[in-house]
């Protein structure tokens, strides 16, 4: 993996440097976060508020998700920028392996996502009673594990858009739905048959029960399956974009 | 003399996309130490020959050796030994020059060649902080030389080196090019300066089609293809156009008030020419000599046609 931290480093930096690079990815979510928090706490009273579950687990854990999913949408065009301009194929006619690219990337997304997602939890910590009892190290790995495998989604999709026009609307069409089945809204008891058989099928809904279960303090054991599952994802993807990935 | 060893072994190539043959079956070696151009109209094959060898893409059939590895097989052991410029490229936009550079020396195993040298050498010193985005098509050019140069490679490959390049860029190069051959390096290069490939190429291959026409130094291709010369002078004598109609091999003379242009074939023409006049002692006032180049070879063998 020689070049990794280099080629790391440097993608941070050219990150940043593009407009709305730290605005739009770092700040944004902490200000409608902390916004959304401040609202609460106008319109509702602090025993309300705590005894509210949408304030207490799912606005944080949908927080949580949708930086994630940001973060693989904007891998996902960002991969398919740099295979359409040659990027990609002017850094594979050097000694990086393939791998060391794609993990820079990856380790990109997840240092941005994880400054993103302490910024906004910590600012939001006030308004959000989540109570002391959220595992913070249990958290970020449930959220480690969720990242892994829609980034191995994100991977796969972008193995086979065909441009970077639609690297991002394929990946929003795909990812976003997802959100919606994910039982964060509607529980999955609540949902009608298909759709709960939809939901079901789709990686966030597992997602979203590990990351609602250990931000309420379940323990591990308890979501065994969902961890599972989402291993199966990250293999399956993995494995496939591995196999259907094009460089240029 | 030495037998020259080869560096680049080829024997056999073939690349096709689905049903189109791009390269037909070539065959070439590049020697140690020299420049080897590959010349050819557009889409006759040479980038795709190059990248083949480069191990950048999948051949059909056919072996390729580089430095005693197989480029597809042995792809990251040979990374680390050549250097290689590709005919489009680009990096990320906004990543600056001295990233880039500083990036690229990170990448290889043995020490890194003087990366700053390198820019004052290419005339990039100044732009050290600019931006890929914003470097003129010329400067990401020259900053792409310079990072086919960053590893100090034992064998270079340059895709259209001097494309979209100013004069002074393009001696700056032929000289940077020269320059790597007398520290006993190795170029592969394509180019369509027929100019360039007469200068700095010790011998070229000519494709077309995806097939090899003739691989020889560009002299002897301009012997064998274009053997005619041309003289042509100016002499007030009468009696000249009947002597110079009556030396051996010429062709042709025209004439025009008092100039002529004597066209006929083989190195002894211009001797012949010459000869004559001092026997006949012809008065000249002007005389030049004129020779085909390798771009007349070039237009002989692949035709004038535009290719699609
Ligand atoms: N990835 C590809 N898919 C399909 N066809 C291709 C591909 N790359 C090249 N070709 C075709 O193969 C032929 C040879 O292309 P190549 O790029 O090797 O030509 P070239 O000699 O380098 O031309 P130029 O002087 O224009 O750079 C062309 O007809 C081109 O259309
Ligand atoms: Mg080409």
């Amino acid at each position: 993996m020689r070049g990794l931290w280099q080629l790391t480093w440097i993608e941070i930096k050219i990150f940043l440097r593009e407009p709305l690079g730290a605005l739009g990815t770092v700040f944004i979510p902490v200000i409608v976060f902390v916004a959304m928090g401040k609202l609460g706490t106008k319109l509702f009273q602090p025993s309300e508020l705590a005894a509210s579950r949408a304030f207490r687990i799912d606005i944080p854990v949908f927080a949580a998700l949708l930086i994630a999913v940001n973060a693989v949408l904007s891998l996902v065009s960002i991969i398919s920028i740099y295979r359409e301009g040659g990027i990609l194929k002017r850094l594979r006619a050097t000694p990086l392996r393939p791998q060391t690219i794609l993990t820079a990337h990856v380790l990109v997304k997840l240092i941005l996502s994880a400054i993103t997602l302490a910024l906004t939890l910590f600012a939001g910590k006030r308004y959000y009673a989540s109570g002391d009892n959220v595992h913070a190290i249990g958290f970020t790995i449930a959220l480690l594990i969720s990242v892994c495998s829609i980034l191995s989604i994100g991977f796969l999709i972008a193995s086979i858009v065909p441009t970077a026009r639609f690297a991002q609307p394929i990946g929003s069409v795909i990812l976003y739905p997802m959100i919606a089945l994910s039982g964060l809204f509607v529980p999955l008891r609540a949902m009608p048959p298909g759709m709960r058989w939809a939901a079901r099928a789709l990686p966030l809904t597992y997602c979203v029960s590990l990351l609602q279960g250990i931000w309420k303090g379940d323990q591990w054991l308890a979501h065994v399956g969902d961890v599972a599952v989402l291993a199966v994802v990250f293999l399956f993807c993995t494995a496939l974009s591995s196999k259907v990935f094009r460089w240029e | 003399m030495i037998a020259p060893k080869p560096i680049v072994k080829v024997s056999a190539l073939r690349k096709t996309y689905d049903s189109f043959v791009a390269v037909d079956d070539i065959s070439f070696e590049v020697f140690d130490g020299e420049i080897f151009g590959l010349i050819g109209p557009n889409g006759a094959g040479k980038t795709t020959t190059l990248e083949c060898v480069e191990g950048l893409r999948t051949r059909d059939s056919g072996s390729i050796t580089v430095l005693g590895l197989d480029p597809f097989r042995d792809i990251y052991k040979l990374q680390d030994r050549i250097g290689v410029q590709l005919q489009e490229a680009q990096l990320q936009k906004r990543i600056k020059v001295k990233e880039a550079v500083h990036l690229w020396s990170s990448l290889y195993r043995k020490p890194a060649a003087d990366g700053d040298r390198l820019l004052e050498q290419l005339g990039l010193a100044e732009k050290r902080n600019a931006r890929f985005m914003t470097l003129s098509g010329g400067q990401k050019q020259r900053l792409f030389i310079v990072l086919a140069l960053i590893n100090d490679p034992e064998l270079v490959f340059l895709d259209e080196l001097t494309t979209g390049l100013d004069p002074q860029s393009r001696h700056a190069i032929w000289e940077l090019v020269r320059g790597i051959r007398a520290r006993g390096k190795t170029v592969f290069l394509t180019t369509h300066l027929m100019e360039e490939a007469e200068r700095l190429c010790d011998r070229v291959a000519i494709i077309e089609h995806g097939k090899i026409i003739d691989i020889d130094t560009p002299e002897k291709l301009v012997n064998k293809y274009c053997p005619e010369r041309t003289v042509v002078l100016t002499a007030e004598d009468p009696r000249a156009e009947a002597y110079f109609r009556g030396i051996p091999r010429v062709e042709e003379v025209v004439r025009k008030e008092m100039r002529f242009t004597i066209r006929g074939s083989g190195d002894d023409l211009v001797t012949e020419v010459i000869r004559c006049l001092s026997e006949n002692q012809i008065r000249v006032s002007d005389f030049r000599t004129v020779l085909p180049t390798l771009e007349d070879v070039f237009l002989r063998v692949t035709g004038r046609s535009i290719r699609d």
